[in-house]
């Protein structure tokens, strides 16, 4: 087990040192920064005074690694348009990303559990077809669209929700129901296949035989092995909502890291954009190996081995 | 108490969809304190039997039966609830797969002490004391340590010891199981049986052993049933079964089994031609007519039940000492 864990510890970080890599030579392959900075009007003159002060005459490779030994110990540089340190940028719109991140997975799985479990019970009949047509409808929606639609209904016509904006718990609800929508159908199906997978098995048969309730032996027995590879996705899912959520804050203007993330790009701040990329990846990676612990703490099998 | 008929089954029907009838009209009947062992190879329709009367089959199958009494409870018009608080207290059962029959992810003292829980109301405690006597009593050293453990740190022979004692954890007067030796190496089935035949003296079981072993049958049962594509079709008490073996199918069966004494070297083995038929509901007649050396017209028609004298009863046209008497 410890070894196991040591081994994703060494992938997550190599597949951190890629994408620390790659979000640095993307924004170097955006154009040249010096120009964009200095602005439309700029002399050449000013533009090479600008390359000099940040920096970007020197060697690409001097450049990297320059950035790579600050970024370790959290220092991302200075916004060029936000006049401020990136660190306390991100700083200070991650609470909004997660807030919004946790709304939408905890929506999703307060929908799709129960979804999966009566699709699973009544495999088959009507309620069941219900359930696969909400999944595959949620999977060919797109986000952006759906999120439009809920503001033009709830928020123009009915006028029950604020349809953009960060003041109160209200302008999380839609914009969770519209992130909870991208793991919806994923989660709905695999709590679907495990639950009708796990009824069928000899030991819900061995717990009927014991003469358990059928609650017990939907909720206790089978879920607790359905749930398995759920709360695995689950988290990885978390990370999607996350880095997705860069289409969904833009549409409601939700001051998170994806709303700055989209303001960087087309300002070309690049110190942003760069640190950006890096905090959603390490969040992503470091789910994807929750995932894995989570998986080995719900499976006495994976625990012992 | 013991002799008294604690199970009793009459013309018990299971069909799956319109074209399987996977049991035709079975009878049988345990007494209490006794070992009755229902005998036939695959696919009879044993296990179906088991399950039906458990009420346990699997979806799409449909049971009927013109008698199901256990107890003197009429089992047939019972819910799945009333009969919920029946299985695992008064009947209980364990199956062929012990390496998949238990709850991957939870401790074999969980899943034993929720059947008291369930039916007695037990604290958590109280069951967990008495797992921990069960599994002293079905042959397990340091039961302590086991109640701890989840399925897969067990054995096979020690997943189906664990399954026995949780079987036992409500003192039920019935237990059925359906090939417990099957999936076990033979030094364990041989364990497993001795544990058997021990409980149902020391505790006044009634046990209702589904098997294809003959030789298990010999060694533990009191009375045997042996099962035909659906259908009972003779039951005796064990001694006078394999003395007398009246039908066709019996006897069949009985000459497949290799006696030490018996069996000569570059002799080959009894064995009966053909496979058991797939019957749809709407069959009739003697289901083994394919098979049989002594059948006729009168074999595609309803086939009596004899009955004579000391409890033997077959299913077939031929008079009772037609083996016999030649």
């Amino acid at each position: 087990m410890l070894r196991f864990l040591l081994r994703r510890f060494v992938v997550a970080l190599l597949v951190a040192a890629t994408v620390l890599t790659l979000a640095f030579m993307l924004t170097r392959l955006s154009g040249d920064l010096a120009i964009s900075i200095a602005g439309a009007n700029a002399t050449q003159a000013d533009v090479e005074l600008i390359r000099k002060a940040y920096g970007l005459d020197r060697p690409v490779i001097v450049q990297f690694f320059d950035w790579v030994g600050r970024a370790m110990i959290g220092d991302f540089g200075e916004s060029y348009f936000f006049k401020a340190r990136t660190a306390a940028l991100i700083g200070e719109r991650m609470p909004v990303t997660i807030t919004l991140g946790l709304t939408g997975l905890l929506i999703a799985l307060f929908v799709s559990i129960p979804m999966g479990i009566a699709a699973a019970v009544n495999e088959g009949a009507w309620v069941d077809r219900v359930v696969q047509f909400i999944a595959l409808l949620g999977q060919a929606m797109p986000g952006f669209w759906l999120g439009l639609i809920l503001m033009i209904t709830f928020g123009l016509q009915l006028g029950w929700l604020p349809i953009s904006g960060t003041g109160s718990w209200q302008h999380y609800v839609m914009p969770g129901i519209v992130l909870a929508f991208t793991a919806i159908p994923a989660l709905t199906r695999l709590t679907r296949a495990g639950m009708i997978q796990a009824m069928s098995s000899d030991y819900i048969r061995t717990a009927r035989a014991k003469g358990l309730s059928r609650a017990s032996i939907l909720l206790k027995h089978a879920l607790r092995n359905a749930a398995i590879p759920v709360v695995a996705i689950a988290a990885v899912q978390l990370g999607f909502m996350l880095g997705g959520s860069i289409v969904i804050e833009s549409v409601f203007a939700l001051h998170g890291v994806g709303f700055l993330a989209w303001e960087s790009i087309g300002k070309n701040d690049f110190p942003v954009v760069q640190a950006v990329v890096l905090v959603l990846a390490v969040i992503y990676v470091a789910l994807t190996m929750l995932a894995d612990i989570l998986n080995a703490v719900l499976d006495p099998r994976l625990r012992t081995a | 108490m013991t002799g008294e008929t604690l199970l009793e089954v009459e013309g018990l029907r299971v069909e799956f969809g319109a074209s399987v009838a996977a049991v035709r009209g079975a009878s049988l009947s345990v007494a209490r304190g006794q070992t009755h062992c229902l005998v036939g190879e695959s696919g009879c329709g044993k296990s179906v039997s088991a399950l039906a009367i458990m009420n346990l089959l699997a979806r799409g199958g449909r049971r009927g039966a013109d008698k199901l009494s256990f107890a003197g409870i009429d089992l047939r018009g019972m819910s799945d609830r009333e009969m919920a608080r029946l299985r695992g207290d008064r009947m209980a059962m364990i199956f062929q797969e012990p390496m998949t029959s238990l709850n991957p992810a939870y401790t074999v003292g969980s899943q034993m002490a929720e059947v008291l829980r369930r039916h007695r109301g037990t604290s958590r405690r109280d069951a967990l004391d008495r797992a921990a006597e069960l599994l002293g009593r079905v042959g397990i050293t340091a039961p302590g340590m086991r109640l701890g453990q989840f399925p897969h740190q067990l054995s096979g022979g020690l997943r189906q010891r664990v399954m026995i004692a949780m079987a036992l954890m409500c003192d039920p007067e019935l237990l059925i199981a359906d090939e417990p030796t099957t999936a076990l190496d033979v030094t364990v089935q041989a364990q497993i049986l001795r544990l058997l035949a021990g409980l149902q003296r020391d505790l006044g079981l009634a046990i209702l052993l589904i098997t294809h072993d003959l030789g298990v049958v010999a060694r533990v049962a009191h009375r045997v049933s042996v099962m035909y594509a659906g259908e009972v079709v003779e039951s005796a008490a064990t001694a006078d079964l394999f003395a007398r073996p009246t039908h066709p199918y019996t006897r069949g069966l009985l000459e497949c089994v290799p006696v030490p004494g018996k069996v000569k070297r570059d002799q080959p083995l009894g064995s009966i031609p053909g496979v058991v038929p797939k019957v749809s509901p709407g069959f009739t007649g003697c289901g083994f007519r394919d098979r049989c050396a002594h059948a006729n017209e009168i074999c595609a028609g309803d086939i009596p039940r004899h009955r004579t004298d000391g409890d033997h009863e077959y299913l077939c046209r031929l008079p009772r000492d037609w083996a016999h008497a030649a």
